[in-house]
């Protein structure tokens, strides 16, 4: 590929951290036809080199992406295109240090829609000037509302999540590495016995190998795995009848079967690690407490379905996260848990990180893959499914964090026990995230069959005892459900039952003072926000709705509010009937609901 | 013209059904091709014979039985035992929000057949609103993922926007962009493998991007124009035509279309010179042709400036 380059060169600082993460550059790189087949096939290092630029300048100047082009045999359009895709990098010069602050349901339930409109009083409009802060969607940290997401560029870039925040703490934030992030262990059951994928969160040391063998039973999984065989281990999984925690509900024992099944190699393993849906967080609890479980679990997985390679795509928010999972990979690796010959059999398998970039699209199982790939996170048409056709084209399984979990449980008891956990139609143990106005926010594991109001009472109910108002279910892309409808049990089937979904896992609540239609406003800004813009129903359907709202909210309604009814029900329906992927299908799920089940507009007037 | 017969093993075919009627169509075809077959008129705005299709526009749609969701018909593989509809309640519905969504926020005013489709499907773009005023220069190119001002409720957002006037050949009036994809596909790997544009931005934002939006002049733009030939909306336009359009002489009852073949090469690329007035206001290569599939370079897209000088020689 013959590339037009521009002239403008890298700062040294950037050609540093370019060359840091892909080598020292061998040829001229002036002459870019040399780079030839070999460059080109790096084109997965992409984004991971555009992340490198912005963690250590602050953002990603034309001399800088010109120099990765150069390296990687990459067009400077298609790299602009990518890099201004994601809203955690920035084409235009930045502050060193920027406060991420977020202003989603959330956080919108514990003030921070007043703690943005002080900080606009005290420090300035987001987006603007120096120091710097912005708004943000759900950083996953909705337990310790409200959150927010530090990001200072440098040699030694840092990054961390911030809980509980005040006007006060973001003041001193945006100044300096001080200031205590006020974060903490989010599992009120911790410890508790009975507890199986949260067994040993809170109770054996993350960072320690060692001990997540001697306390926590680590590796048994595997060793059982390897003992049984793949055949054995798909079995186990189907008789287990495993179905994914993502949102999507999909028999996990079929999608391993599926890939073992496939002539075609190499095989890849992709976990899902992008949990970006607005009130979850229970991957990311899973992942900083628990990392070597994770592993472990990736590792039977590629074992079952002949992968070598496997990748975890973990969203861009999770610093802690990521760091915990890197060293679980280099230690698990060190033991001989990771790579060639895994515990000394004919069985080879290595773990990479790749991290997002701030948009939630990539949590797309399609999108995750172009992610990877170095192209833009928009979603793929689908036949052909991942299985057939995923990551560089080849079969693959893509599994949520919290699906590849239960596997090491599925091993531990025996896929028969484990199916007789939950009920027939939902099998298993299942964790939930409460937010919002509840007493004792936090991650909570039960058995699938639980009700609604049982797992509201277990969190302590509503905040300070004040009416309930509503329940998100299962996130944005879930539904609203009214206080008298607690008796849901939360089963895939009774969900569906009730015309519900379980989701993500979300149930967020919100008591008698929260300003729903606020809520709305906020969900419909949110898909228009993270709406990837490729299908036309979803890129323009996604303003027309948050415009409706609006309209309704200014009371400067196109007729009547009913008509805004009946003009967002259209605009709803074909959204979730002509968009490509899960997100336009779902961008009007939870605003239909506030409709339909809570009634949110019936009193509501046009002038 | 000759036509080489590639010998292929036969393709099997399937039996499906649409709209009731049942047709025969050849494995590894599409949806649409098998309506085509019957003489089923889809509307497409994203689709070309010659590009890949990325199914973006979603005007395509078609109701599959036992798929929850519709189906884009232009890239929807055929198989055995489909039941297609094609003109259901829920696909008129969806192609109705889908043109009124475009007609809302995009000029369609130099898009063919649309006015049609928005007749046949009862669309009403004007109930989202009035539009908004177009965004000054370079606003549009600089907005930001995942960072969006709240809308103003008293319009209905567009993509207006002043065109992208930065050389003497073409122009990109980004204000009729319908984000179809064609323009990056035909300048990247499906024709012309010159990558001097691609998407940026994202959601209501993404926008037809060079690197750092650079002029054309400064990017890698070869002039070969075959973004202009695919691009169904008139966003991106010949200089020539644009001129006559703005002066009000733009005149298609008034133009003839020649065929010929380019001079400047041996390769034998075909020519439809479009003529107003004794005037070649614009060149295009037809979509079918071996040679070409639609697609020119520089110099028979552009070159053809000296068939007009018209003044006498004196040396």
């Amino acid at each position: 590929m013959d590339l037009h380059l521009s002239k403008v060169e890298p700062s040294p600082e950037e050609r540093d951290v370019i060359d840091a993460l892909l080598g020292a550059a061998q040829a001229r790189h002036d002459h870019t036809a040399a780079g030839g087949h070999a460059a080109r096939s790096h084109r997965h290092l992409l984004l991971p080199a555009l992340q490198a630029v912005q963690a250590r300048v602050g953002w990603i100047s034309e001399g800088a992406l010109t120099y990765i082009c150069a390296r990687l045999t990459v067009p400077p359009a298609e790299a602009y295109g990518v890099a201004t895709f994601y809203a955690l990098l920035s084409t235009t010069p930045r502050p060193k240090r920027v406060l991420h602050v977020c202003d989603d349901i959330a956080c919108r339930c514990k003030g921070a829609a007043e703690l943005c409109a002080e900080l606009e009083k005290k420090v300035g409009p987001a987006g603007h000037g120096e120091p710097l802060w912005l708004r943000s969607p759900c950083l996953g940290l909705c337990d310790q509302a409200p959150a927010a997401l530090v990001t200072v560029a440098g040699p030694k870039p840092a990054e961390r999540l911030v809980g509980n925040l005040t006007v006060a703490r973001a003041k001193d934030l945006l100044k300096s590495d001080a200031a205590p992030d006020g974060k903490r262990l989010a599992v009120p059951q911790k410890g508790d016995a009975g507890l199986r994928l949260l067994a040993r969160v809170g109770v054996v040391d993350p960072t320690s190998l060692d001990d997540y063998r001697a306390r926590g039973g680590g590796y048994a999984a595997l060793r059982r795995a390897l003992e049984i065989g793949p055949e054995a281990v798909i079995r186990e999984v189907a008789d287990a009848k495993l179905m994914g925690r993502g949102g999507a509900a999909f028999p996990t024992g079929r999608k391993w079967d599926a890939v073992a099944k496939q002539a075609v190699r190499p095989h890849y393993l992709v976990c899902n690690a992008d949990e970006s849906e607005p009130g979850t967080f229970k991957d990311r609890v899973l992942m900083e407490e628990d990392p070597f479980g994770l592993v472990e679990a990736m590792t039977v997985a590629a074992y079952a379905t002949g992968c070598e390679r496997g990748f975890i795509y973990i969203r861009g928010e999770y610093p802690q996260a990521f760091e915990r999972l890197a060293h679980a990979i280099d230690a698990a690796r060190a033991r001989g848990f990771l790579g060639e010959r895994v515990l000394g059999r004919d069985f080879t398998f290595d773990i990479e990180i790749r991290r997002g970039g701030g948009a939630y699209i990539c949590g797309e199982e399609t999108a995750v893959f172009n992610s990877i790939e170095g192209f833009r996170g928009e979603p793929r048409n689908k036949p052909p499914f991942p299985v057939e056709s995923g990551l560089f084209g080849k079969p693959t399984v893509i599994n949520n964090v919290e699906t590849l979990v239960n596997v090491l449980e599925i091993l531990r008891i025996g896929g028969p026990a484990y199916a007789a956990i939950g009920t027939a139609g939902s099998t298993g143990p299942r964790l939930f995230c409460l937010s919002g106005c509840v007493t004792k926010p936090g991650v909570y594991e039960v058995p699938f069959g639980a009700t609604l109001r049982q797992l509201l009472d277990l969190a302590g109910g509503v905040a300070g005892g004040r009416p309930l108002r509503a329940i998100l279910l299962g996130g944005t892309a879930g539904v609203f459900v009214r206080p008298d409808e607690l008796d849901i049990p939360l089963t895939f089937e009774g969900a569906q039952a009730a015309k519900a979904t379980l989701g993500s896992g979300v149930i967020m609540v919100f008591d008698d003072r929260v300003d729903m239609t606020d809520i709305l406003r906020r969900i419909a800004a949110f898909f228009r926000d993270e709406s990837c813009g490729q299908c036309v129903p979803c890129r323009v359907g996604t303003v027309r709705q948050e415009e409706a709202l609006h309209r309704i909210q200014a009371r400067k309604t196109i007729g009547t509010v009913k008509d805004e009814m009946a003009l967002l029900e259209e605009v709803g329906q074909a959204m979730k009937d002509a968009s490509i992927c899960g997100l336009g299908q779902t961008a009007y799920s939870a605003i239909q609901s506030a409709v339909t089940r809570l009634r949110l507009f019936d009193g509501a007037t046009a002038t | 013209m000759t036509t080489f017969v590639q010998l292929q093993p036969k393709k099997r075919m399937v039996e499906m059904q649409i709209d009731g009627r049942k047709v025969q169509a050849t494995e590894g075809t599409t949806i649409l091709d098998a309506c085509r077959q019957l003489g089923e008129e889809i509307p497409t705005l994203c689709f070309l014979d010659t590009l890949h299709p990325v199914n973006a526009c979603r005007v395509c749609v078609v109701e599959l039985e036992g798929s929850r969701v519709l189906v884009p018909a232009c890239s929807r593989k055929v198989a055995a035992g489909m039941v297609i509809k094609t003109n259901s309640e829920r696909v008129r519905l969806s192609r109705k929000l889908v043109l009124e969504l475009l007609a809302s926020s995009v000029d369609l005013s130099t898009t063919p057949d649309v006015a049609d489709w928005l007749v046949e499907y009862e669309a009403r773009p004007e109930r989202f609103g009035p539009p908004a005023p177009p965004a000054t220069e370079g606003v549009r190119d600089t907005a930001v993922a995942g960072h969006h001002t709240p809308p103003d409720p008293r319009y209905a957002a567009t993509v207006a926007q002043p065109p992208k006037i930065d050389n003497d050949l073409y122009l990109r009036d980004y204000g009729k962009c319908i984000l179809c994809y064609k323009c990056v596909e035909a300048c990247g790997t499906d024709h012309q493998n010159t990558f001097a544009i691609a998407v940026a931005g994202r959601g209501f934002d993404a926008r037809i991007a060079t690197e750092f939006v650079v002029p054309l002049p400064d990017s890698a733009c070869v002039y070969c124009g075959n973004c202009i030939a695919v691009c169904p909306t008139g966003a991106l336009m010949f200089k020539s035509e644009y001129d006559h359009r703005q002066a009000g002489t733009w005149d298609e009852s008034r133009q003839t279309v020649t065929r010929t073949v380019c001079p400047y090469c041996g390769v034998g690329c075909n020519l439809d010179l479009h003529v107003q007035d004794n005037e070649i206001v614009k060149v295009s290569s037809p979509l079918d042709h071996d040679v070409t599939s639609g697609n020119l370079c520089i110099k028979g897209r552009f070159g053809w400036k000296y068939v007009q000088n018209r003044k006498p020689r004196t040396d």
